[in-house]
């Protein structure tokens, strides 16, 4: 099985005011295309930061990271761009839907960016996939917590990614609502054949994956292969 | 990378713009503001615009209305024969006139009034309309021995048609009113309201005396392909030899155009502040849209999309307001035009015919784009920097543009700013002196400000209460906009106030100077016979003769050996043609008044008898007569050639409210000389000023009474009509200023709900927040307001010295009134926009902005 990411030996340090913070190190590890992988660690041990790198929205300070066969250190900012528009989904924590698009064009957006003719129409099927088909003329603000994050998921799937990073999905809603949300990410994710790279605090949503990392003060504490 | 997939497959222009609909459509609300900033900046110029090109093309278009003829001879000698024989000679039929001012009494009423008496031939005017009450009376008070007289005058006086006026010796039945009449306007007639009386009836008014100030004018109709041009490069020179001038229809227009070039400079300078503090209101608002935009480019770019993509989304977003703030400013700016005719009305003696220009309009419209993008240029620019990566970190800061994009927007900024003002100004180095002082007040301003941050920073008042301190605070909070908000209220202020000032110049120019008591009746055309006489009645009211000054008029004959003549005909002589010509009003005296400052030379205080007789010029005569101290001329003193010799040349103050002379003789020389006098006295009320001038009509009809106390009442009027349209203008501008404002304010909100809640959860009540937000805006308001004060203290000063050349006295308003006008202003927006903040609860406040 090809590996959709390999991180070798990645190091990421930031400077403020003077002095140099190492916030991660010596960081390696791949992902094999198609399964699901977790990033689970304390709060402040470098978590988010390595989706960032591993995802191309930032840059390390050394060592490099492969994604979907591309080497993200040489490519520029606009060519990640567009790696991102076709191969890669995104989840956070805190949605981040356009404030200012309905949840239909929210969806539609990447489709779009694509020049996909049938956007809209793939947009309003994905939408009805996670129970929302009634309410793509609502904006964001007009939406609960767990209804913006399934529409954050029909936008994650819109493009039919090769791999999924998620940042917490569930750290902002309730027990209940992100149960619903996890079965769905993983329903979709087993539906498309996505590689799902996923950030978590949760235990019970950290043991559903194939393989996980734990983190430790920016380093790797603990690697396990669960459900290979 | 066979992953990716073909270039041909991406979005287009089309999806571009969709997505700058999409946001836009539901972000207008944020959008209000910026695009009010360019409806209003644009609506005052098109507006300005668009009436300036209407008034010049009705001023050009009804000239011929305007002097009632093709063109006009003008005299002020009464013609002899040998000039009327000329006259004969001219292309065209003509029609007389003889006119000047005297005073008028009304036997059926009491009053005396000064006007000015138009004697008119039938037949005038040639073009253009004498509307008269009762319609008939136009035609009829020729034939009839009947006087016309100004409506204003047959209501202040309560007069009908048959009543009877009294002009010197002649009483004329009345025929009516005149309503409107070649070259009247409101504020001439009511200065000296006109009355018409046929033209052979004014030699028996027995008005026409020495030193009486008389014009002879000579109305012209020609054929309508006759080329006038023709007839003034022929004829006008052969008139000049006879003291008489050629005055085309069209040129009157343009010295009625040129009377407006002044007002219309200013209007266009008004407006150009306005389009200024409109883009100052783009600047801050697109700034601040840009700043709530960031989170959505990061996301769109985490998304996949380019930094081009995202940079041209808002670009053609931003064109698009541009674009609908220019057409909305540009109707609003031809709606808005419709109220100047209030204004000049009274100024302007014709209809205006309302058009569009071209010109104004695609103006507007273009400019609309254009200061939307340039002022929002730099924010648009930061869109490049803002990195996908804020989508997982809130509150992550894009890196800065580099100083030389920076200082290159900003260049190209202040050259389309020269390149607009240029336009507007008709005058690119003035332009440029105007640009570069606006870029100097603002720098300046920008740099109080900074200083005086700095300042409360470092020298910290740390005794202060709590509520005072930490208002103070909130001003240094990070992503404060307390430079831009002391910028706005600095500019605002800094421009009505400076507005006021100069008004002020103006008012200052016609006061009377206080303390002393000054005349304020001038007694005109006082005959040597009768100057006793008139003394003698003043006192009897019991009033002062203030003043008795002799008036003798002459005419130069020779400057420094070369007759006036020669002079005149020779095509390079640079000596003013108005000197050659000119007839002089002089006095002798023994000593220089107070208006007076020796120049240069001796002042001579007695005569001995010598030749040639030693004078005194005023300076700018000198200068026009190009003579020096020493030099020689030759005055006709009405038939008796004097040989005089420039002894000394004084400076002399005409802005006072004094008769000044240019030429002063020495006592003893002109005693013998027909002259007449001036006397000057002053009534306590207008009362006593009223029986003063009814008892000298009565016993001297041809002396002229110049009531001060009136005069300046038409003045002050008239100035309260300017007024008007620089209050209205600066109006324009603090609504501008406002925007900004509300745009500042509401930045801040975001960040005050955070602290108050904060501050709350320690257990601050709200009153204590509510002070703390009133103080900040307070002090925001002061350090804006007053530093805009005192920098415009500086700029009237300019003013004063270089335009109005007049002292400075500044007023108190600015800082009685508009510093506390502003600081409420400010605090008032300031506290309306905290109102949700201090009404609920620190749970419900965060739950709602969903921190
Ligand atoms: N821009 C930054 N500057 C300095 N330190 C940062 C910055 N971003 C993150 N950090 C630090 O990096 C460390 C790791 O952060 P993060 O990746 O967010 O951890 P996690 O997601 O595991 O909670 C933290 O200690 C955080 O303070
Ligand atoms: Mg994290």
């Amino acid at each position: 099985m090809p590996n959709i990411l390999n991180v070798h030996e990645l190091r990421k340090t930031y400077s403020s005011g003077g002095a140099e913070l190492t916030v991660l190190d010596d960081i390696t590890f791949s992902v094999p295309a198609g399964t699901t992988f977790a990033l689970v660690g304390p709060s402040g041990s470098g978590k988010t930061t390595l989706l960032g790198l591993c995802a191309g929205l930032d840059t390390p300070n050394a060592g490099s990271v492969e994604l979907c066969g591309a080497d993200l250190g040489s490519l520029s900012e606009d060519e990640r761009a567009l790696l991102r528009n076709r191969q890669v989904g995104f989840i956070f924590q805190n949605f981040q839907l356009l404030p200012t698009l309905t949840a239909l064009e929210n969806v539609s957006v990447p489709l779009e960016l694509q020049g996909d003719p049938r956007a809209v129409e793939s947009a309003r099927e994905l939408l009805a996939k996670v129970g929302l088909a009634d309410r793509g003329h609502h904006y964001p603000s007009q939406l609960s917590g767990g209804e913006q994050q399934r529409v954050a998921l029909a936008r994650a799937f819109a493009n039919r990614p090769q791999v999924l990073f998620a940042d917490e999905p569930t750290g902002n809603l309730d027990e209940e609502t992100g149960s619903r949300v996890v079965s769905l990410l993983f329903d979709l994710n087993k539906e498309a054949g996505t590689t799902l790279i996923i950030v978590t605090h949760d235990t019970d949503l950290a043991r559903r994956c194939d393989r996980l990392l734990r983190l430790k003060g920016g380093r790797v504490f603990e690697r396990q292969e669960l459900n290979v | 990378m066979e992953t990716l997939p073909p270039e041909t497959r991406k979005a287009g222009f089309g999806w571009l713009l969709q997505m700058a609909w999409r946001d836009g459509r539901a972000s207008l609300h944020r959008l209000v503001l910026f695009m009010g900033s360019i409806v209003l900046g644009i609506g005052a110029l098109v507006a300005i615009q668009n009436f300036g090109l209407t008034l010049e093309e009705t001023i050009a278009g009804q000239s011929k209305e305007l002097m009632g003829a093709d063109y006009l001879v003008d005299s002020d000698q009464p013609p002899t024969a040998g000039f009327l024989d000329t006259i004969n000679q001219l292309p065209g039929t003509f029609r007389r006139e003889v006119n000047f001012a005297t005073m008028v009494s009304f036997p059926d009423r009491a009053g005396t009034r000064l006007v000015r008496v138009r004697g008119m031939e039938a037949g005038y005017p040639f073009y253009g309309a004498l509307e008269t009450t009762p319609a008939g009376a136009a035609e009829t008070y020729i034939p009839e021995g009947a006087a016309l007289l100004d409506a204003t005058l047959m209501t202040q006086y309560r007069l009908k048609p048959g009543d009877s006026v009294k002009l010197g010796n002649l009483t004329l039945p009345i025929a009516g009113g005149i309503d409107l009449a070649p070259g009247n306007t409101a504020v001439t007639t009511s200065v000296a309201p006109v009355i018409w009386i046929p033209y052979e009836q004014i030699d028996k008014t027995g008005l026409i005396q020495v030193g009486s100030r008389v014009g002879y004018n000579f109305y012209f109709k020609v054929a309508p392909d006759a080329d006038l041009q023709a007839i003034y490069d022929l004829w006008d020179p052969i008139m000049d030899r006879n003291n008489a001038d050629v005055d085309l229809h069209t040129d009157t227009s343009q010295r009625l155009g040129r009377r407006f070039e002044n007002v219309g400079r200013f209007l266009k300078l008004v407006a150009f502040i306005a389009l200024l503090l409109g883009c100052l209101g783009i600047a801050s608002s697109v700034h601040i849209y840009m700043k709530e935009k960031r989170q959505f480019i990061a996301i769109l770019k985490c998304l996949g999309a380019t930094r081009r993509q995202s940079f041209l989304i808002f670009l053609l977003q931003i064109s698009g307001i541009g674009l609908l703030g220019g057409v909305l400013g540009t109707g609003m700016g031809l709606a808005l035009q419709q109220i100047f005719p209030r204004f000049v009305r009274d100024f302007l003696p014709l209809e205006l015919d309302w058009s569009i220009h071209w010109g104004p309009v695609l103006l507007g419209l273009l400019l609309g784009l254009v200061m939307a993008v340039l002022f929002g240029l730099l924010p648009l620019l930061n869109t490049w920097l803002i990195s996908p990566l804020a989508v997982l970190r809130i509150g992550h800061l894009p890196s800065r543009l580099s100083k030389r994009l920076t200082a290159l927007v900003l260049g190209i900024i202040l050259l389309v700013i020269w390149g607009v003002s240029a336009l507007l100004l008709e005058q690119p180095f003035r332009a440029l002196a105007f640009v570069l002082g606006i870029a100097f007040t603002f720098a300046l301003l920008a740099g109080i400000a900074w200083g005086f941050m700095r300042g409360i920073r470092r020298f910290f008042p740390h005794s202060w209460g709590f509520e005072a301190r930490q208002s103070l605070l909130n001003l240094f909070r990070p992503n404060n906009q307390t430079l831009v908000l002391v910028l706005a209220i600095g500019i605002g202020t800094f421009l009505i106030s400076t507005l006021y000032f100069s008004q002020d110049l103006l008012l200052a120019r016609a006061q009377v100077e206080d303390g002393r008591p000054a005349a304020n009746l001038i007694l005109l055309d006082v005959q040597a016979g009768q100057q006793q006489a008139v003394a003698e009645t003043t006192r009897a009211q019991g009033l002062p003769v203030m003043e008795n000054i002799p008036i003798v008029t002459m005419r130069l004959e020779k400057i420094k050996d070369r007759t006036v003549n020669d002079i005149r005909e020779d095509t390079t002589s640079t000596v003013s043609q108005w000197i050659l010509s000119h007839e002089f009003r002089v006095t002798y005296r023994d000593s220089l008044i107070e208006s007076e400052q020796l120049k240069a030379g001796q002042w001579v205080s007695a005569y001995n008898g010598e030749v040639p007789v030693p004078v005194s010029l005023s300076d700018n005569v000198a200068r026009d007569a190009q003579v020096t101290v020493g030099d020689r001329l030759l005055f006709n003193v009405q038939g008796v050639l004097m040989e005089t010799e420039v002894a000394s040349i004084r400076e002399v103050d005409w802005g006072r409210m004094q008769l000044n002379f240019s030429v002063v003789f020495p006592p003893g020389v002109l005693d013998n000389a027909p002259r007449f006098h001036v006397l000057t006295t002053r009534a306590p009320d207008a009362e006593t000023s009223a029986a003063l001038q009814q008892s000298l009509v009565r016993g001297f009809p041809n002396i002229t009474v110049l009531d001060i106390r009136q005069l300046l009442e038409v003045v002050s009027d008239i100035l309260d009509k300017i007024g008007w349209v620089i209050r209205f203008m600066a109006f324009f501008s603090i609504l501008t200023g406002f925007i900004v404002l509300l745009g500042a304010v509401r930045t801040s909100k975001f960040q005050r709900i955070r602290e108050s809640v904060l501050l709350r959860t320690l257990g601050a009540k709200g009153g204590q927040i509510l002070k703390i937000a009133a103080l900040e805006y307070l002090f925001l308001g002061a350090i804006g307001s007053v530093m805009g004060v005192l920098l415009s203290l500086g700029a009237t000063e300019l003013l004063a010295r270089n335009i109005f050349e007049t002292p400075f006295i500044p007023s108190w308003v600015p800082f009685g009134v508009v510093i506390p006008v502003i600081c409420l202003l400010v605090l008032g927006i300031g506290l309306l926009n905290s109102r949700s903040v201090l009404r609920s609860t620190p749970l419900e406040v965060l739950r709602r902005e969903g921190v």
